[in-house]
C-alpha cells in the first residue's frame, strides 16, 4: 500500500422520497489498498456505490479518481475510466453465456467484429484464476448462485485497472472460494489496484483489510486503521452504542428432552435420486433444528422436498401423524409449513409490490382469495409486523425493492410469521445482514420455538447453526451423516463429522 | 447439444418436414422454383420480422410495422405518381422519415419509461390514419423503374430466380446476424432483453440501445413497405392490415422468447418460411381455403410456446442441483 490517494470523495449526498441515503459522506482511498466499508443496514453503503459507478446522480458532493472530476460520467464511462464494481446479489444477465457477461461491453474485437473464439479463451483464463473450471458457453442461469457469484467477480477482477469495488462478494461463497478471492485480492493490490470491500462477515474485513471505514444511517463515522480499531469497536461504531460482548450466545441448550414434546413432522427415507439421497428426520413443536453442512451438501434440497418445491421419489412425509404429498408449495402452506428461501431477489420478494402487500400474501393466499382481508386488516397486520421486527420503511405502500437487504430479508419473514405457520424453514436468514439485524433475527427465531412454533434453520455460518438449534442434522455430498442434539452441539463436533463424513 | 439451439432447431425441423410433406404430396412441387419463391413472396414480411426480431430480443414490441408498411406504400406511390418523383429519390426520403419516426418512439419509451406496447399502439393507429389521409383510394405504381425491377433477375438452376425483392432480404439478413452477433451494440440488445437493470449495472447503454432497436425496426418495415410495393406495383391504405402480428408469430415460431434476450434471426426467417410453405401448400392442393394458413400458424404458435415453456423448465431443473458441479478443482 501506498500513500498515493486514487479516489476521493467530498461532500456526498443523496436523497430518495422520504429518505436522505446519503448525508455529506466523504471518502479516501490510496493506491493498493483494501479499503473495508462498513455500516449497518440501511446505513447507505449500496448507495454509496452506486452514486461512485454513475448508477445514481448525486445530489451534492463529488467524485474524483486521481483528481480528475468523475462525478457527472455514465455508468459505461466510469467503467472506461478504470472503477469496477461487483454488486451485492448477482447482477449479470442471465440469459447470456458466462464469456459474454465476463466480457459484455469490451468484447474482444478482430477486424471490428467480436471475437468469440479469444473471447471464450479469455474468459477461461480468468475464471482459471479463480480456479473454476466451467463451459463459458453456457448460459449463465445454468450454474449455481455461488459460481454465478465468482463469474461476477471475475468479471470486476478482470476489469480493474485502479478500483475494483466488491459489494458483498462473499455472501455465496464456501470457506475455500473466500480464501481464493483473498488471494486474488492480495495480488490485485500488490499490482496497485485500490479495492472497496463490502461485507458483513468481520473476521473477513480483519483477515484482508488495510483501513475500514464506517458509514451509520447515511452519515460518514470515520476511516481508522485496522490495528486501531478492535473488533468491539467497530460493531459500535456500526451501532451507534456500545454493546457488552457478541451475542448471549453462552446460554447453555436446555431443551434436551425432545421426547416430551410432539412430533410435528416426521420424513422417513424422503429422496430424489440425482438430487437428495434418503433422509429420515423429525421435527418437533417448539424446536428449533439445524441443517449444517457446506455449500451444495445438500441443505437448500431438503428444504424444497420438505416444502413441496421439488417432488421426491421415495419415501414417505408425515404432518402430524397423517401422511402427505406436497404435489405444489401451495398445499404445503395448507398444511401450515412456511419457507423463506435463500435468494430472496428471486424466489422470495416481489419487489415491485409495496412492504404492506408483501407481508400479507401468504396469509392471503392460505385464506384462498374469496376471502379477502380487508384493507384495514392489512394495514393493521402490516403495522405489527413492522414494529415488532423492526423494519425501517418511511411507509407501509413502499416498493419492497427500495428497502435495504436486510430489511427486505425481515419483510420476507414477516410474510411467513404473518401466516401463522406451524412449521417455519428459514434458508439462510441472516444473509446479507448486518450485526444489528443479525442478533435481533437470532432472538426473533429464539421466541418463536418457545412460542412451539417448529423451525428448521439452514444457514452457512457453523457458529450461527450451532447458537440456534437444538438439534443439527449434519449433511455432506447430498446425504445425512450424523445428527447433533443437545451438549453435542458444537462447531467442533459438526466440522469433525463433516471431516469423517462418510457413513 | 447446447440447450440454446433446440428452439432453433426444431423450428428448421418443422419447415423440413413441411416441405418435405409437400414434395410427397404435389409432383411439382420438390423444385427451386418453389423454394425462391418463397423467399419472393415472403420479403416483405420477413424484413419486418428480422427487425421485430430485434425489438423482442431487447424485451419491447412493435405493433406500428402493418400500418408503417401501408403508409409507406400510399406516401411511395403518392410521390412517384402524383410529384412525378424518380423513386431512387423517393426511397431515401421515405427511409429517412420512417427512421426517425421509429427513433421518436424510441424516445418516448425511453425517456419517460413508457410500455412499448401503449407507445407503438399509437404509431400504429397514427400512420394507418395518415395513411388514409394521403388517399384513401389504391394508387398504381406505372413508372418504368418498377418494370425494370419486376424484370430484373438472378436466375438459378431448376427455374429458381433470386429476384430484387430476394436479394434485399438476403442483405437485409446478412448485415441482422451480423450486428446480432459480431457487434457490441447487437449484443448489447441481448442483455437489455435478458435483465434491464442488470444490463444498466454492468455497464450497457441502455437507452441508446432501444433507441437504435425502435429506429432500425421503423428503418427495416419502411424497406419492407417499399419492398411491399416491388410486389404490388400499388399503395393502399388498407394493406398489410395485421401484419405485426404476422411478424411477431413469425419472431416467436422461429425461438426467440417474447421475453427477451434469447432467440436467432436466421429463426425468424425459418418462421417466416414456415408461413410460406404452408400458403404454398394450400395453394397447390386448390381445395382448401387459405385462411387454413392462420389455423395451422395458431396450432403451430400452440406449440412452440409449450415447447418453449417446457426448455424453460428443464433449464430449471438442471439449475436447482447444479451445485453438484465441481466448483474448485
Amino acid at each position: 500500500m501506498s500513500d498515493v490517494e486514487i479516489l476521493a470523495v467530498t461532500g456526498l449526498s443523496k436523497s430518495f422520497p422520504g429518505v436522505k441515503a446519503l448525508n455529506d459522506v466523504s471518502l479516501s482511498l490510496r493506491e493498493g489498498e483494501v479499503h473495508a466499508l462498513m455500516g449497518g443496514n440501511g446505513a447507505g453503503k449500496s448507495t454509496l456505490i452506486k452514486c461512485l459507478t454513475g448508477f445514481y446522480s448525486s445530489d451534492s458532493g463529488k467524485v474524483f479518481l486521481a483528481g480528475k472530476d468523475i462525478s457527472s460520467l455514465k455508468p459505461d464511462q466510469i467503467q472506461t475510466c478504470g472503477i469496477s464494481t461487483v454488486h451485492q446479489e448477482v447482477n449479470l444477465i442471465p440469459t447470456l453465456s458466462v464469456a459474454e457477461n465476463i466480457f459484455l461491453g469490451r468484447q474482444p474485437k478482430i477486424r471490428g467484429r467480436i471475437d468469440w473464439k479469444t473471447m471464450n479463451s479469455k474468459a477461461r483464463a480468468v475464471l482459471a484464476r479463480l480456479n473454476l473450471d466451467i463451459d463459458v458457453t453456457q448460459m449463465l442461469s445454468s450454474y449455481s448462485i455461488a459460481i454465478q457469484q465468482m463469474v461476477a467477480i471475475a468479471r470486476g477482477v478482470d476489469m480493474s485497472a485502479r478500483v475494483l469495488i466488491l459489494d458483498e462478494p462473499t455472501s455465496s461463497l464456501d470457506l475455500k472460494e473466500v480464501e481464493q478471492l483473498f488471494s486474488v485480492m492480495r495480488r490485485l493490490t500488490a499490482e496497485g489496484t485500490a479495492i472497496v470491500f463490502v461485507t458483513h462477515f468481520l473476521d473477513q474485513v480483519y483477515a484482508i483489510s488495510n483501513r475500514i471505514s464506517v458509514l451509520r444511517n447515511g452519515h460518514y463515522i470515520g476511516t481508522y486503521e485496522k490495528a486501531d480499531l478492535p473488533q468491539n469497536a467497530l460493531i459500535s461504531k456500526m451501532l451507534g452504542k456500545t454493546i457488552s460482548d457478541k451475542t448471549d450466545s453462552s446460554t447453555k441448550k436446555q431443551s434436551q428432552d425432545q421426547d416430551e414434546k410432539e412430533v410435528y413432522l416426521t420424513a422417513s427415507g424422503i429422496g430424489k435420486s440425482g438430487y437428495i439421497e434418503p433422509i429420515d428426520l423429525k421435527v418437533h413443536q417448539g424446536e428449533v433444528i439445524g441443517l449444517a453442512g457446506l455449500l451444495g451438501s445438500g441443505r437448500s434440497e431438503i428444504a424444497k422436498l420438505l416444502f413441496g418445491v421439488v417432488q421426491p421419489d421415495t419415501g414417505r412425509l408425515y404432518v402430524q401423524g397423517t401422511e402427505q404429498l406436497f404435489s405444489s408449495p401451495r398445499k404445503a402452506i395448507q398444511q401450515g409449513l412456511a419457507f423463506c428461501p435463500e435468494d430472496r431477489k428471486k424466489e422470495g420478494l416481489i419487489g415491485e409490490l409495496s412492504v404492506k402487500e408483501n407481508i400479507i400474501l401468504a396469509l392471503q393466499a392460505k385464506r384462498g382469495w374469496y376471502r379477502a382481508l380487508t384493507g384495514v386488516q392489512q394495514e393493521k397486520i402490516a403495522k405489527d409486523f413492522i414494529k415488532s421486527l423492526k423494519i425501517v420503511t418511511s411507509d407501509l405502500n413502499k416498493p419492497v425493492k427500495e428497502l435495504s437487504g436486510g430489511n427486505q430479508q425481515k419483510v420476507v419473514l414477516a410474510r411467513w410469521l404473518a401466516s401463522a405457520p406451524s412449521f417455519l424453514i428459514l434458508d439462510e436468514p441472516t444473509r446479507g445482514v448486518d450485526i444489528g439485524a443479525h442478533q435481533e433475527i437470532v432472538r426473533i427465531i429464539k421466541g418463536l420455538s418457545k412460542q412451539g412454533l417448529a423451525i428448521m434453520v439452514i444457514a452457512s455460518e457453523l457458529e450461527e447453526v450451532v447458537d440456534i438449534s437444538d438439534r443439527v442434522i449434519v449433511l455432506k455430498d447430498r446425504k445425512q451423516i450424523k445428527e447433533l442434539s443437545g451438549d453435542e452441539i458444537s462447531e467442533a463436533n459438526v466440522l469433525s463429522s463433516i471431516a469423517e463424513g462418510a457413513l | 447439444m447446447n440447450n440454446k439451439y433446440i428452439p432453433l432447431a426444431a423450428t428448421i425441423f418443422v419447415f423440413m418436414a413441411l416441405f418435405g410433406f409437400g414434395s410427397a404430396q404435389f409432383d411439382s412441387f420438390f423444385s427451386m422454383r418453389v423454394f425462391t419463391n418463397l423467399f419472393t413472396d415472403n420479403a416483405f414480411l420477413a424484413i419486418t420480422a428480422i427487425g421485430m426480431t430485434f425489438v423482442i430480443l431487447s424485451g419491447g414490441i412493435d405493433l406500428s410495422v402493418g400500418s408503417m408498411i401501408a403508409c409507406v406504400g400510399v406516401a411511395t406511390a403518392v410521390l412517384i405518381e402524383h410529384y412525378q418523383l424518380h423513386p431512387l429519390v423517393v426511397f431515401p426520403i421515405i427511409l429517412i422519415c420512417a427512421t426517425l419516426f421509429g427513433s421518436f418512439m424510441g424516445f418516448l419509451i425511453e425517456k419517460y419509461d413508457l410500455p412499448p406496447f401503449i407507445v407503438t399502439l399509437a404509431g400504429m393507429f397514427f400512420l394507418r390514419g395518415l395513411s388514409f389521409v394521403i388517399s384513401i383510394e389504391s394508387i398504381p405504381i406505372t413508372h418504368s423503374f418498377y418494370d425494370s425491377i419486376a424484370d430484373f433477375y438472378i436466375p438459378l438452376p431448376g427455374n429458381g430466380s433470386l429476384t430484387v425483392s430476394t436479394l434485399i432480404l438476403l442483405t437485409v439478413l446478412a448485415g441482422a446476424v451480423y450486428i446480432a452477433h459480431y457487434t457490441r451494440i447487437g449484443r448489447n440488445i441481448y442483455a437489455v432483453g435478458g435483465n434491464e437493470q442488470s444490463a444498466a449495472l454492468l455497464g450497457v447503454p441502455v437507452g441508446r440501445t432501444k433507441l437504435f432497436v425502435y429506429s432500425a425496426n421503423s428503418f427495416l418495415a419502411a424497406l419492407a413497405g417499399i419492398v411491399f410495393t416491388f410486389y404490388t406495383f400499388s399503395g393502399y391504405s388498407l394493406a398489410a392490415m395485421g401484419l405485426e402480428l404476422d411478424a411477431i408469430a413469425s419472431v416467436v415460431i422461429g425461438g426467440t422468447l417474447l421475453s427477451g434476450g434469447v432467440g436467432y434471426v436466421v429463426g425468424t426467417i425459418f418462421g417466416v418460411l414456415i408461413q410460406g410453405v404452408i400458403q404454398t401448400i394450400i395453394s397447390f392442393d386448390g381445395t382448401l381455403n387459405s385462411w387454413w394458413t392462420k389455423i395451422f400458424i395458431g396450432l403451430l404458435l400452440f406449440i412452440f410456446i409449450s415447447l418453449q415453456r417446457l426448455i424453460s423448465s428443464g433449464l430449471l431443473l438442471k439449475w436447482w442441483p447444479s451445485d453438484k458441479k465441481p466448483l474448485v478443482n
